[in-house]
């Protein structure tokens, strides 16, 4: 009852057109309350827990857990790793985008679920799979040993993996821009005398530019903390191939829960710096979206 | 509707105009085909390869041993506690986010999604901080002798943490785009709310719910980051199917391990086509409301 009144009390001639007046529906109070109380069960309160954990440790401590040198070598292994793998994403999933919503070819359909399929195959089967393909001994691996390019146990695996994880991202946030985009624009351009280049580059590419960078945020914010498929693939050698989830975990393991929790809010400060940097993409696709009237 | 129609209307000159040459078309259909295949294909078609590399019976044995069948139950246990928990914080976070206006809903949106953002395992190290002998629980819970990290509860908690956006993720957006019209319309004519919720929302919604949950459910079953931190990895007690894959993996059981995984394949490829007929249904529901309204002025 409370919420409502307080519900009615605020002034509804901020926003756009969609606003009607929303009074009438009850429940407002019981589904908020119940939403605030699970998210602090569930998420806030653990989260306040590992944040305590480090302000119980000294600020040297803190910086010497978390510069160490095989933890910054973690570091450039996961980002940088991330970081390639989410920009190949970009360029495939840009391709896939386009063919699924531009290009007719027989068996659209199943192409078009199976997109998806990283998001539904669990990371630890991933991870076991990929490692059997690109063994020395594995389906392609096999073609890569005589070139004397290893792809599993080092480096090149991380990325592979990481490809694969972050692969429906791109696809999923372009597709839906290229549905909608008009091909009227498209039309004018080619009158005017525009190559097809040309109005891909100046016309199209614009117009999909945010969803393409969402995704690719998407993609590398993922790839990040991605740990399941990783572990099988990398090797893991310290300095090498060990990304920096399982330095968290190895320390877990040596029972240095301090050490564990400092690395891990350096993870959680990225993590909270590619949200908001996703937040404000998809703040920017929103105002793009509604711009063409 | 229109689009259809003008688009025929023009279609020779359009057609030039708005797409590349044969060959061009080919080449980019050709290398992202390519492109599926080695990244999703051929990792799933060696998943079932390597499972029966020995043939159906090893393949049978190596799924039929007593800890792979207390993983497959723990799996299931954790994703039939875990979903419906995460399912009614869905609903209830999409009504209020979905119906009704309030001040920092922006900012409660974010919050939902941050388990998404946040790796797995600094989500279970979270936990292990709460629950585990050193956190703010620990000594509370060992007096009372109550486990829960390395126990099956903190294997559910650390599942319903990175499950946690999934459903209202799904919901939030649809419910949305359906706005409160209908709604209003059951409340003015005295319906309650449960009523309404559940003759007039729930129809409307019913396919994103199903596909909110079979994702949920999917990654619920298949969750090994958080889950690996507070498992404690004891066979035949706290091992999932995906933790259970892992040590047989370790131990060079590689057809066992191919087994279990296969089972979690399968589950993955059961989640897409649940997920392709719920996406088909949703676009089938939409075109017939959007058909529906006479007073909406055809062809605008």
């Amino acid at each position: 009852m409370t919420a409502i009144a307080l519900d009615t009390a605020q002034p509804s001639a901020s926003q756009g057109p969609r606003r009607t007046r929303r009074r009438v529906l009850p429940g407002f109070g019981l589904t908020l309350g119940y939403t605030l109380f699970y998210l602090s069960l569930i998420v806030l309160i653990p989260l306040l827990a590992l944040l305590f954990k480090t302000f119980a440790m000294s600020w040297p401590q803190f910086w010497e857990a978390v510069t160490a040198p095989r933890v910054l070598a973690s570091y450039r292994l996961t980002f940088g790793a991330s970081f390639i793998a989410a920009c190949v994403n970009l360029v495939f999933g840009l391709l896939i985008a386009w063919v699924l919503v531009r290009y007719p070819f027989p068996g659209k359909k199943i192409v078009d679920a199976l997109v998806d399929l990283p998001f539904a195959l669990p990371t630890a089967v991933a991870g076991i799979s990929l490692t059997a393909l690109l063994a020395g001994n594995g389906w392609v691996g096999q073609y890569f040993e005589p070139l004397g390019i290893q792809l599993a146990f080092n480096p090149n695996g991380v990325v592979i993996a990481l490809i694969f994880i972050g692969l429906p991202f791109v696809v999923r946030t372009v597709q839906p821009v290229l549905e909608d985009s008009e091909k009227e624009l498209e039309e004018a351009a080619t009158s005017l005398g525009a190559t097809r280049w040309q109005i891909f580059r100046h016309v199209i590419l614009p117009g999909i530019m945010p969803a393409l960078l969402t995704g690719f945020a998407m993609a590398f914010a993922r790839a990040i903390g991605e740990y399941g498929s990783v572990i099988f693939i990398a090797g893991n050698m310290p300095m090498v191939s060990e990304i920096t989830p399982l330095i968290i975990i190895g320390k877990l393991e040596q029972y240095d829960v301090a050490g564990a929790t400092a690395v891990a809010v350096v993870m959680l400060f990225f993590s909270f710096v590619m949200l908001l940097v996703i937040n404000a993409l998809q703040a920017w696709q929103r105002r793009h979206a509604g711009m063409p009237a | 509707m229109s689009g259809a129609t003008s688009s025929r209307n023009v279609a020779p000159r359009a057609r030039a105009g708005t797409t590349e040459a044969a060959w061009v078309r080919w080449l980019l259909t050709t290398i992202a085909l390519a492109f599926l295949l080695l990244f999703l294909v051929l990792p799933l078609a060696a998943v079932f390869t390597e499972a029966l590399r020995k043939g159906v019976d090893a393949y049978l044995a190596g799924l039929n041993e007593p800890d792979t069948w207390s993983a497959i139950k723990l799996t299931l246990l954790t994703a039939l506690i875990a979903v419906p928990l995460n399912l009614v914080f869905g609903v209830a976070a999409a009504w209020c986010i979905a119906k009704y206006e309030f001040r920092g809903k922006a900012f409660l949106t974010t919050l939902i999604d941050l388990p998404f953002s946040i790796s797995p395992v600094v989500a279970g190290l979270m936990y292990v901080l709460v629950f585990g002998a050193n956190g703010w629980l620990g000594p509370w819970l060992d007096a009372h002798d109550i486990k829960i990290i390395f126990a099956v509860p903190g294997i559910v908690l650390a599942t319903v943490f990175v499950t946690f956006p999934f459903i209202a993720r799904e919901l939030i957006p649809l419910m949305q785009a359906q706005g409160n019209d209908e709604e209003q319309a059951a409340v003015v004519l005295g319906a309650s709310g449960w009523q309404t919720f559940q003759h007039v929302t729930l129809p409307n919604i019913k396919w994103g719910l199903l596909y909110g949950v079979i994702l949920c459910n999917a990654r619920a079953m298949g969750e090994f980051g958080a889950v690996s931190v507070v498992s404690g990895h004891i066979r035949g007690q706290t091992n999932t199917i995906p933790l259970h894959v892992e040590i047989l993996y370790n131990e060079y059981q590689s057809v066992a391990a191919f087994a279990a995984a296969s089972l979690l394949a399968l589950l993955a490829l059961v989640t897409l086509v649940i997920k392709t007929i719920a996406e088909w249904q949703n676009e089938q529901q939409r075109k017939a409301a959007a058909a529906l309204p006479p007073e909406r002025p055809v062809g605008s």
